[in-house]
């Protein structure tokens, strides 16, 4: 049998040890009617045999096609270092480490995660990442609603759809009510947030560049916030957080992101990273792991799981949350990432992209009917108007060979001529001709 | 070792990214920019690749240790799954693609494996479908007690509390809690699920009772004896049974959830399934529902049409909502997928008897080394108490010292001095063998020279860390220090650099 | 056993009061702490909240353990012991002076709590 080492023999002088005479018989607290009704699985295959199933299969899949398509998730170039790096077997087939001793690389590498991304938000401290960039959200939206006693959530529409989809499913059990803020044709309508904020509020949220790709400084809904005690939560995009105003000097409570795009592959959507950051007087409402760093007997530096008092096994049914895993080894590319690319690699990458998004704006627009969704700043995505349906043209044009985008009407209504487009190193100008011609003959 | 940043050079840099594109100022209003550049390490490629390949010396792991840690199922996991999952096929597949109508013709594969994948886990557990939208473990409980939510208010109940054994993991309680559940703690009674407590409690509050949520075998290594009976009273009073799959290795292909009662269940695929830990993740937690709950899995569905295509499918009127941002953790139920191909049904069932196997022998066989609470057979699992007078902590750091992980330790609560075991089917007899001998030496050590404990572990790259100071000080970046050492400071001892 | 003082009054939880008139002063007996271990952080109820006696005011954490400090009188804080924020040792070096956590103008009368004595004996039977 594959992966089991023992021969004939070791079984027979095991099964004595224990007492038993067949292996069978390890099994009798099982009774008869509580075995399999049926269990009919294919027959096992040898390692090339999948390999090779595996092989035909992955090739039937498109992942080369040329895409502009973002949404929140995007394919960006992974330095090659960072899969030899986390691709050893002492990261990745370790367990969460519990026994520091023998886990310092994870404990500390979890430690100068921490340290990265609060640095790159500008935030006092970190946690050791959640599951994504929804279920960072939703932990911070409840950090909100322990902190305040408060149970109103004020939520701008313009962030990603679907993590308010996620947010609103996990908080269906909880007495939450999530009031959400109309955008205005893109953009985040910061007086009508501000209006919306009052002593009954938990937590404004908002996200920057938003979900049309808009780039706005909320410090006044944030200031707002904080004027009737409430918290300002903010989802940012880390590569264009190397250049964008920071959610330290905007004034946020918490922070977060969904961090597929320091060094995780699309991976048609996960596994993923979720990043959350937050004032230290928030500290005591954070979920989920985190690291920190102590002494040890001979006064030697090392690094611990630390203020685990707040943590599921401890704390049982009153945790600050059911999270266990966080997602230690995407936690870990997102560093090597981070410290390959260095501050000037990270700005470079957002320059490149929202240079490159600027080109195409200016060669689509040129096309009869084409516009941009309106004037604000925008990255490295941003939303232009058609003369028709966007999603039929999306098709149209995947049939030819490229995804120019997302069609914003699958979940924004009444926004069914609006394409959401989004440019990354993966992209160049030569790609950005061909979908300005391809449209162009479809227009 | 010294930290990413203490390594950094300022100037120096990878020079990974450059181009000759417009600088963020020339591009965007400044009032939108931050005032200076995140302080990210500079480094060269070799002085990152040094660094990392230096911490990862600092772990112990499965593939350069015995890993015996209970109810994680440390089992090796197969190299073959990693080139697998990382075919460009998949890695580079953008999620949204199947959402337009022919960016789905591009991802049919895809959406195959999911699809195959959930059909498969069906048949391995008896259930009637499979969602692998939750991202691990705890997250697939929070989805199970949701579905349950659900149920009742379709028809028209109201319950708010979930049974849970005393001897469940702590993510039980709190992911109930999280959907909004009043939580009973229900004792165990020799290991296992008192049935006439249960039966009692579910006489008097039994129409305010959504579920019971059970790990079986449970955490004690057990079986539990009186599951008919069990499956039967909550039946009769339309309460749902939750299984917790985290076990799920004792009992492949010798037992299946869904034809013993339970309504829906986890699974967690980096542990039975033999995806790799991480460090702590990302694990995937799908989750199985008999088809009473089918009607409110998490969307989108994948469907397969007649004509042997796949697509997604949002229409669930029913659906409790969205669980993770798209499919789940997609990769590793690729891994999972193909580690199930490789074994077929007859390999899982050897993996059971195996892990069954290596535990029982390990057990018997510290039968005098350690004290046993529980003398009958065990699952893939056991629990033991460190001998009179000594401590669990110490006896794992003795292991440490000698090369092999410690198991699970202080879990569950309700064993003194406890050391949960599971070492898994792919452990070799003469591992086994050489972690007995290891831990009766150090329990003869201990007995002869207490002090011996409390020193371990040595030889390693830090020794034992005080967690009291590092939780009362709180240095979690490398931009917070400790100002005083006073322990009466009265100020904040905390002060941000940089 | 732990010189309980005579002068105060304990609830089962390990909860101790201290009457002062219209007030009382709260904290957590010796009992309590050494239970505990190291404690890491005191979350504390803040001047101004009102709860009964029996609800759950706040909490005590030490590296493995966390504990749910339980109202032992009705009232509304008046003050609150600010130094065990910066320096929760305190509770562990002195749990009846220097380590008290609240104080509480009493709404009702004091119910069902004990004396030293009684106190020490519910210690010693919850010890085994």
């Amino acid at each position: 049998m594959p992966f089991i080492p023992h021969t004939p023999q070791e079984v027979e002088e095991m099964l004595a040890v224990v007492g038993v005479r067949s292996l069978e018989d390890l099994f009798a607290d099982i009774p008869p009617e509580m075995r399999p009704r049926r269990f009919e699985l294919p027959k096992g295959q040898s390692e090339s045999a999948v390999c090779a199933f595996f092989e035909e299969t992955a090739t039937k899949n498109r992942a080369d096609i040329i895409s502009f398509l973002g949404a929140g998730f995007y394919a960006h170039y992974i330095p090659k270092a960072v899969d030899a790096l986390s691709g050893r077997s002492e990261f990745y087939t370790a367990y969460t480490p519990y026994q520091a001793e023998c886990s310092q690389g994870t404990l500390q590498a979890i430690f100068e995660f921490q340290t990265v991304v609060s640095r790159l938000m500008e935030m006092d401290c970190a946690n050791a990442s959640v599951y994504d960039g929804g279920t960072a959200l939703f932990e911070a939206a409840m950090m909100a609603v322990r902190a305040t006693r408060r149970h109103v959530l004020v939520m701008d529409e313009a962030v990603n759809p679907i993590w308010r989809k996620m947010l609103a499913t996990y908080s269906a059990g909880l007495s939450v009510t999530l009031k959400t803020v109309p955008q205005k044709n893109g953009e985040s309508d910061t007086q009508a947030l501000c209006g919306a904020i009052d002593n009954s509020c938990a937590a404004v949220i908002v996200q920057n560049p938003n979900f049309f790709g808009i780039i706005a400084d909320y410090g006044e809904v944030f200031a707002k916030a904080k004027s009737h005690n409430s918290l300002g939560v903010i989802s940012v995009y880390p590569v264009m957080q190397a250049v964008l105003k920071t959610p330290g000097e905007m004034g946020a409570d918490v922070a977060v992101a969904e961090g597929q795009s320091l060094g995780q592959p699309l991976n048609f959507g996960g596994p993923y990273l979720g990043l959350m950051t937050c004032k230290k007087e928030h500290i005591r409402q954070f979920p989920g792991r985190i690291v920190g760093r102590a002494a040890d007997a001979d006064g030697k530096t090392g690094y611990v799981l630390t203020l685990q008092a707040r943590e599921q096994h401890i704390r049982r049914a009153k945790a600050t949350s059911n999270i266990c895993s966080n997602q230690a080894l995407c936690a870990l590319r997102a560093l090597i990432h981070l410290s390959l690319l260095g501050p000037e690699g990270l700005v470079r990458q957002a320059e490149y992209g929202m240079s490159l998004a600027r080109q195409a704006v200016k060669r689509l627009t040129v096309l009869k009917g084409v516009d941009t969704l309106n004037n604000a700043p925008y990255g490295n995505e941003t939303a232009l108007r058609l003369p028709v349906q966007a999603e039929p043209l999306v098709n149209a044009l995947i049939a030819k060979g490229c995804v120019p985008g997302f069609p914003v009407g699958r979940y924004y209504p009444r926004m069914e001529n609006v394409l959401l487009l989004a440019c990354t190193e993966a992209n160049n100008p030569v790609q950005i001709n061909m979908l300005a011609e391809a449209m162009g003959d479809l227009l | 070792m010294k930290t990413i940043f203490a390594e950094s050079v300022p100037g120096r840099g990878s020079r990974f990214f450059e181009s000759d594109a417009p600088t963020a100022a020339q591009m965007l209003p400044s009032g939108l920019l931050r005032a200076r550049p995140p302080r990210l390490p500079e480094c060269s490629e070799l002085d990152v690749v040094r660094h990392f390949t230096g911490l990862s010396r600092l772990n112990y792991s499965v593939d350069a240790n015995f890993y015996p840690l209970g109810s994680c199922t440390m089992k090796y996991n197969p190299k073959f799954m990693e080139y697998v999952a990382g075919l460009p096929g998949f890695a580079r597949l953008h999620p949204l693609l199947p959402r337009l109508e022919q960016g789905a013709a591009l991802t049919q594969s895809a959406l195959q494996c999911i699809y195959e994948a959930e059909r498969l886990l069906c048949e391995i557990t008896g259930m009637d479908a499979f969602t692998l939208q939750p991202m691990a473990g705890a997250n697939g409980e929070f989805a199970g007690v949701s579905l349950m939510a659900a149920y009742h208010r379709s028809r028209g109940h109201v319950r708010s509390k979930m049974l849970i054994p005393d001897s469940a993991h702590g993510t039980n309680p709190a992911s109930a809690a999280l959907a909004g559940f009043e939580i009973v703690n229900i004792e165990s009674r020799d290991g296992m699920v008192d049935p006439s407590a249960l039966a009692s409690y579910m006489a008097e509050h039994g129409d305010d009772v959504a579920g019971l949520m059970m790990t079986c075998p449970n955490t004690l290594g057990l079986m539990e004896a009186h599951l008919p009976e069990i499956v039967a009273a909550l039946r009769a009073a339309d309460t749902l049974l939750y299984y917790d799959g985290a076990n799920m290795n004792a009992i492949l292909g010798k037992m299946r959830v869904g034809d013993v009662g339970f309504d829906v269940m986890h699974l967690n695929l980096h542990k039975t399934f033999a995806t790799p830990h991480g460090g702590g993740g990302p694990g995937s937690g799908p989750v199985g529902v008999n088809a009473r709950l089918l009607p409110f899995l998490p969307t989108p569905r994948v469907i397969r049409h007649a004509n042997g295509s796949f697509c997604l499918n949002d229409n669930l009127p029913q659906s409790i909502g969205a669980i993770g941002p798209f499919y789940g953790s997609f990769s590793v139920a690729v891994k999972a997928l193909a580690y199930i191909l490789r074994l077929g049904g007859e390999g899982l069932e050897r993996v059971a008897e195996y892990a069954v196997l290596n535990a029982n022998y390990l057990k018997k066989r510290l039968e005098d080394v350690l004290d046993i609470p529980f003398k009958r057979l065990c699952a893939h699992e056991f629990v033991a108490s460190a001998p009179e007078g000594m401590h669990a902590l110490d006896l794992a750091k003795g292991l440490l010292e000698r090369g092999f992980h410690a198991p699970t330790v202080y879990f569950p609560m309700i064993v003194r001095e406890c050391l949960m075991a599971e070492p898994t089917e792919t452990e070799s007899k003469q591992t086994l063998d050489a972690y007995v001998d290891a831990l009766r030496e150090i329990v003869e050590l201990g007995k002869n020279n207490p002090e011996s404990q409390t020193a371990a572990p040595a030889g390693l790259p830090v020794r034992r860390l005080d967690e009291t100071s590092a939780a009362r000080q709180m240095v979690l970046t490398e931009d917070m220090v400790v100002h005083s050492n006073s322990r009466w400071s009265s100020k904040g001892c905390l002060e941000l650099t940089g | 056993m732990s010189n309980c003082p005579s002068d105060l009054l304990y609830s089962k939880t390990h909860e101790w009061t201290r009457l002062e008139g219209e007030e009382a002063v709260i904290g957590i007996t010796f009992f309590a702490q050494e239970t505990l271990g190291d404690v890491t952080y005191v979350e504390m109820p803040q001047v101004g909240d009102t709860f009964t006696a029996g609800k759950e005011f706040g909490s005590v954490e030490s590296v493995k353990a966390a504990s749910e400090l339980v109202a032992p009188v009705s009232g509304t804080v008046t003050s609150v012991n600010a130094e065990l924020e910066n320096a929760p040792e305190i509770l562990n070096a002195s749990p009846f002076g220097d380590g008290w956590i609240a104080r509480i103008k009493l709404s009702a009368k004091p119910e069902c709590l004990m004396d030293a004595a009684a106190y020490e004996a519910h210690c010693a039977a919850e010890k085994h």
